[in-house]
């Protein structure tokens, strides 16, 4: 249970300063530490993305940063995807699940470090994404 | 609103939708840039506007994995999603004034190690 609460707070901790979403933290976490299938790790995670998303819309709504039938209409018109994709992780081994994951967070990986590079050699924050990744999920 | 702008929003949907009922995460890294591209949100906008939609789209993934597979943990969800409410709220705080870069590249890394032992468990 402590090691659960400890992923919660590290991986939320990484995502408000990285600006990468908790579910990257949450599926390896629950993984590598609590020794949960892949399909029980994405689950999970989908469920521990619930309150993070709605306390970020909230907190992103009083600054105004939030147009609320674009992202209702987004979010309504994801269910076939999400049913699709649901079926499609459940229909793959768990290796090919983890393997396909892994790719996932090199991809993350690299452009972190792509864009920290990029902010280190100008010399600051960028001002077009770099600044605001902090925000996004 | 007009038909073209919701056919677009659409399409950003079902494909947000497909990559975070596969992997597991969010789908912000689907839905922000094709907001920032394809319907010229500022990153702000976007990154505020696809929140909003996660909270959908997580909860019908979740609730699908749940009732068609058995897969959810509930309680474990809960103990971590609720203290990591917290935890970004701390870390897009401290993320103003701890050196962004190199924490950065050290995560960068994790994530590498991660990937790594996924790979071989």
């Amino acid at each position: 249970m402590i090691a659960v609460v400890a992923i919660g707070v590290l991986g939320g901790l990484v995502a408000g300063l990285m600006g990468v979403g908790g579910g990257i933290i949450f599926v390896p976490g629950l993984v590598i530490i609590l020794g949960l299938t892949q399909q029980q790790a994405e689950a999970t995670s989908l469920l521990a993305i619930v309150p993070v998303a709605i306390a970020g819309a909230i907190s992103h709504d009083r600054d105004g940063d939030v147009r609320r039938r674009d992202g209702t209409v987004i979010g309504l018109t994801a269910a076939g995807g999400v049913l699709a994709g649901v079926v499609v992780a459940n229909s793959l081994s768990g290796q090919t699940l983890r393997d396909a994951f892994a790719v996932l967070l090199v991809v993350v990986a690299a452009q972190l470090a792509r864009d920290a590079l990029r902010e280190r050699r100008s010399g600051g924050p960028r001002t077009d994404s770099g600044s605001v990744r902090h925000e996004s999920q | 609103m007009p038909a073209d702008r919701t056919v677009k929003l659409g399409v950003i949907g079902s494909a947000a939708g497909l990559f975070s009922g596969v992997f597991g995460v969010g789908g912000g890294s689907v839905i922000v840039p094709l907001l920032v591209l394809w319907l010229g949100y500022d990153q702000r906008e976007a990154a505020g506007t696809s929140l909003l939609a996660i909270a959908f789209i997580a909860s019908f993934a979740a609730a699908l994995q749940g009732a068609l597979y058995a897969n959810v943990h509930l309680a474990d969800g809960l103990l971590l999603g609720l203290p990591a409410v917290g935890g970004v709220i701390a870390g897009a705080g401290l993320s103003r004034r701890l050196p962004h870069t190199t924490l950065a590249l050290l995560f960068s890394a994790l994530l590498v190690a991660a990937a790594v032992q996924l790979v071989l468990e």
